[in-house]
């Protein structure tokens, strides 16, 4: 866990969430002692939307990478592909970076900057991948049954492991229910989902599951119930922690230091199917919105359109892989009966030889109806379950987009009030209500600051979202290939060890006579 | 297949194969091929059609023929069964419309190979039941096996007189009261108390495992069908190991499936020898009884004693010839399942050695990608 050499460590979160995005770029990470403004500039992977002659001047590069953002990310979709990722500093090669980007380097799970807009440009950002690891760790362990009967619950060890200075200590652990999992879900959703951010979600609650568990938690189903669950809180609090922004969140502070959390109300309301429920609500709204955003620069439709393509795409797959899981814990099955059944036989066989092979036969067989049993849980758990894990993470991230269509409504929709207002100004000046147009006035004044912010506000949420797009992107690429590997890993040591059952047989075999 | 039984077709006095084969519709049509030096033939090289049908009539005559009754006869040929790759063939045709082209044509042609395999299953075990008769010194010599061999008529003609003359009559008559019988009488001989013992047990128990082979062996095929479409360059690798899955699958099936279940059929051909021994002893000693009742009434002495005479000898013969043929059977079986059961775990090990260089490789690849 190598923390970065050269970067400043975060400041306490401070209350400027929102707003000023741009003006906090001056500190953070300067490695190369560039004004921070124009190299982010140069960065296709979050240039500013085109508008109105923003852009610094003389920076054709990213305008030209602007547009070109939808064609480059497509790669960024497929796994395998071949371009390696090169930290040349220069600015050219920045946007051949972010079209090769299906590199292994780990993500900086902790950036430097403050949790205000993080707008440094990506090429820093690779840059940090390549000199550090994870500098918060977190696993989920020790499952216990606390109390009795149907008041039962399940405690969770979660520990953590860090070089960060905002926690007390380096290495600390709490114990955690289900319910706290997900009311830091709740808390995350309702503070950050407005500005654009993409929040892991927790597993899913299951009464079924549970009550077989507060019945006893010895039987094998019970056992395969909580380790589903234990593996998937600890996949989602490792996302967490691996976003830059809710790493520094107090409430995500709390729920990894904290001894006694106070007991999470109202999860009932909001679990992630429930608010994945409300997202898709959400877009049946904004598709039926009259308005269609014009969109200077495709990148949102497109960018939103191979979500929803692959989202699909994952889907089918895990139902090939669920179909897969059962096919082989069916052959389980019946390769164990199978067994007994040659071991009978080779009780009743008469010569000696045949009899001992027979059973040696029935061992063999026995053993390949273990190894069948561990592969369909590798199936399951290394494959199986993160691929719906990053089903449901496209819903979310759908859901940043349709936030970001919203607020573009409201920015048109105060424009329109705007517009009202300035009516009813020209309209009073014209009647001669003197008294009436100083009220009129201040409200044009009020409403003219709120398209202001709104503006912003939408700005900030398209710049939000793109980062945290290709962020995850990045992330789920990384993740679903480190399982693929795993999972490939586990096959091999499978296979290797059917080798050694079958060689172990095959003189028992020849000493036949 | 062949290594069902092992030892056949080496005599070259009387070489038989089927070197090809058709299917129409739900028939087969065996070619078989016969080279002989044996001048009760009429020429050295005979080919001619067959159907399956005629192998099951030359199978009941020569169960019906009381001179082989001390035999073991070999199994005949289970029916060709070409119903699971046509079900899937049928599904197949119903998802077309869901595929795409290419995915349609990899399954059908998986499809077309399972279908393949079949048809050479089913060609393999007619030409076994063929050799065993042949290398076998007493069978060979059969006239209606002769008439098999080379007759260039239909056969059927003869396969529906044979049908009237015995009804099926010695097959239908007691299979379930046979077990009762060999179990009932009171065996004199070490030998066969032993073999009745042993064959009854080991039947049933592989009777188990043939069901249990079988069902796990269908399991294992299912993966066949499993196409991993995603994931592009993934995919590749899962088609590889796809396929190595479903030889894997066959290769299981052909050494340990098939040779469980000929060895079931042989084991019943071997209990029905001890079922037709212990009939001609009940008939020894119900003729003993009948000389006993003449001998009281001194009434027909004579044709008692002969009668009682003619039982004995025929219980002698096939306790003889019994002996002989469940002796050799012995070695047989166990010859058979060491060649088999050596080639299985070979085929195992060499399919997952190949499994693990397809893993390692793409592992390989996708870390330093």
């Amino acid at each position: 866990m190598a923390s970065g050499t050269s970067r400043n460590p975060p400041p306490f979160p401070t209350n400027d969430e929102t707003g000023e995005g741009l003006s906090n770029l001056a500190d953070g990470d300067s490695d190369e002692g560039e004004d921070i403004f124009v190299s982010n500039s140069m960065s296709p992977g979050v240039c500013q939307p085109v508008r109105g002659g923003e852009l610094p001047a003389g920076d054709a590069s990213s305008h030209t990478s602007a547009q070109s953002n939808g064609v480059h990310s497509d790669e960024d979709n497929d796994l395998f592909s071949d371009a390696q990722l090169s930290t040349d500093k220069s600015g050219s090669s920045s946007q051949k970076e972010l079209s090769s980007s299906s590199s292994s380097r780990p993500i900086s799970s902790f950036s430097p900057r403050p949790a205000a807009m993080p707008t440094t440009s990506l090429e820093q950002l690779e840059e940090e991948e390549d000199k550090d690891t994870f500098d918060v760790d977190v696993a989920v362990t020790n499952p216990e049954k606390v109390g009795d009967g149907m008041n039962a619950y399940v405690a969770y060890r979660v520990s953590t492991r860090t070089s960060l200075p905002m926690f007390k200590n380096r290495t600390f652990s709490v114990r955690r229910r289900f319910s706290d999992f997900l009311g830091l879900y709740e808390k995350l959703s309702v503070k950050q989902s407005l500005h654009g951010c993409i929040i892991p979600l927790p597993p899913e609650k299951s009464v079924v599951g549970m009550t077989k568990v507060k019945v006893g938690m010895d039987d094998p189903s019970s056992v395969e119930f909580v380790e589903r669950r234990r593996a998937a809180l600890e996949r989602y609090l490792q996302r967490v922690v691996a976003h830059p922004l809710l790493i520094q969140d107090p409430d995500v502070r709390e729920f990894l230091e904290k001894e006694d959390l106070p007991r999470a109300s109202n999860t009932q309301a909001l679990s992630g199917a429930g608010f994945l429920k409300m997202i898709n609500k959400a877009s049946e709204a904004v598709n039926k919105m009259t308005i269609k955003m014009n969109e200077s620069d495709t990148w949102f439709e497109d960018k939103l359109q191979e979500v929803e393509n692959e989202e699909q795409q994952l889907r089918k797959l895990h139902a090939v892989v669920d179909s897969l899981v059962n096919h082989r814990k069916e052959l389980c099955g019946n390769t164990a009966v199978f067994a007994k059944s040659m071991a009978m036989l080779g009780n009743s066989e008469d010569n000696t030889a045949l009899s001992r092979a027979l059973s040696q036969l029935a061992e063999v067989e026995d053993k390949m109806e273990q190894l069948h049993q561990e592969q369909a849980s590798s199936d399951f758990f290394i494959f199986a379950e993160v691929l719906a894990d990053y089903i449901r993470l496209l819903g979310a991230v759908r859901g940043c987009f349709d936030q970001r269509m919203r607020a573009w409504q409201r920015w048109q929709e105060a424009q329109s009030s705007l517009q009202k207002k300035r009516e009813v100004e020209a309209k009073l000046l014209w009647a001669n209500k003197p008294d009436k147009l100083q009220q009129a006035k201040e409200e044009i004044t009020e409403w003219e600051a709120k398209v202001t912010q709104y503006e912003r506000d939408f700005d900030r949420i398209g710049m939000t979202v793109r980062k945290e797009v290709l962020r995850f992107e990045k992330e789920k690429t990384k993740d679903l290939k480190t399982q693929i590997i795993k999972y490939l890993e586990s096959m091999l040591q499978s296979q290797q060890r059917l080798i050694k059952f079958w060689e172990a047989f095959l003189p028992e075999a020849k000493a036949i006579a | 297949m062949r290594s069902v039984s092992v030892d056949l077709n080496h005599d070259a006095s009387l070489l038989i194969d089927i070197p090809d084969a058709l299917c129409e519709r739900d028939k087969v049509k065996f070619t078989v091929h016969t080279k002989t030096t044996l001048t009760a033939f009429q020429k050295p090289e005979i080919s001619v059609p067959r159907q399956h049908e005629d192998f099951i009539w030359l199978h009941d005559t020569l169960v019906e023929t009381e001179d082989y009754a001390g035999l073991i006869i070999p199994p005949a040929p289970p029916k060709p069964d070409f119903e699971s790759p046509r079900e899937k063939m049928h599904k197949l045709g119903e998802g077309e419309a869901t595929m795409t082209k290419e995915e349609y044509t990899k399954m059908k042609q998986e499809l077309e190979a399972e279908y393949l395999a079949v048809f050479k299953k089913t060609v393999q075990v007619h030409e076994v039941f063929l050799q065993r008769l042949s290398s076998h010194p007493i069978l060979s010599k059969d006239r209606n096996f002769q008439i098999f061999l080379e007759y260039d008529q239909d056969l059927s003609v003869r396969r529906k007189n044979a049908k009237e003359m015995f009804g099926g009559f010695f097959k239908n008559m007691v299979k379930s009261a046979d077990e009762v019988l060999i179990s009932g009488i009171k065996e004199v001989d070490d030998f066969f108390e032993q073999e009745k013992t042993f064959l009854l047990d080991y039947y049933s128990k592989i009777k188990d495992s043939t069901a249990k082979a079988e069902k796990m062996t269908r399991t294992h095929k299912m993966f066949i069908l499993f196409p991993f479409r995603h994931m592009e360059k993934l995919s590749d690798l899962f088609e590889k190991l796809r396929k190595v899955e479903g030889r894997v699958a066959s290769d299981q099936e052909l050494k340990l499936t098939e040779l469980l279940r000929y060895y079931m059929r042989d084991i019943q051909a071997a209990k029905d020898l001890l079922y037709r021994r212990a009939r001609a002893l009940v008939d020894y000693e119900n003729s003993n009884k009948a000389l006993d009742k003449a001998r009281l009434k001194s009434k027909d002495i004579p044709q008692a004693e002969e009668h009682q005479q003619q039982c004995l000898q025929k219980f002698d013969k096939l306790s003889e010839s019994g002996k002989k043929e469940l002796t050799s059977f012995k070695g047989r079986r166990v010859v058979a399942f060491r060649k088999n059961l050596v080639e299985m775990a070979e085929l195992e090990i060499k399919h997952a050695k190949n499994n693990v260089a397809l893993l390692q490789g793409c592992i390989e690849l996708l870390k330093n990608n």
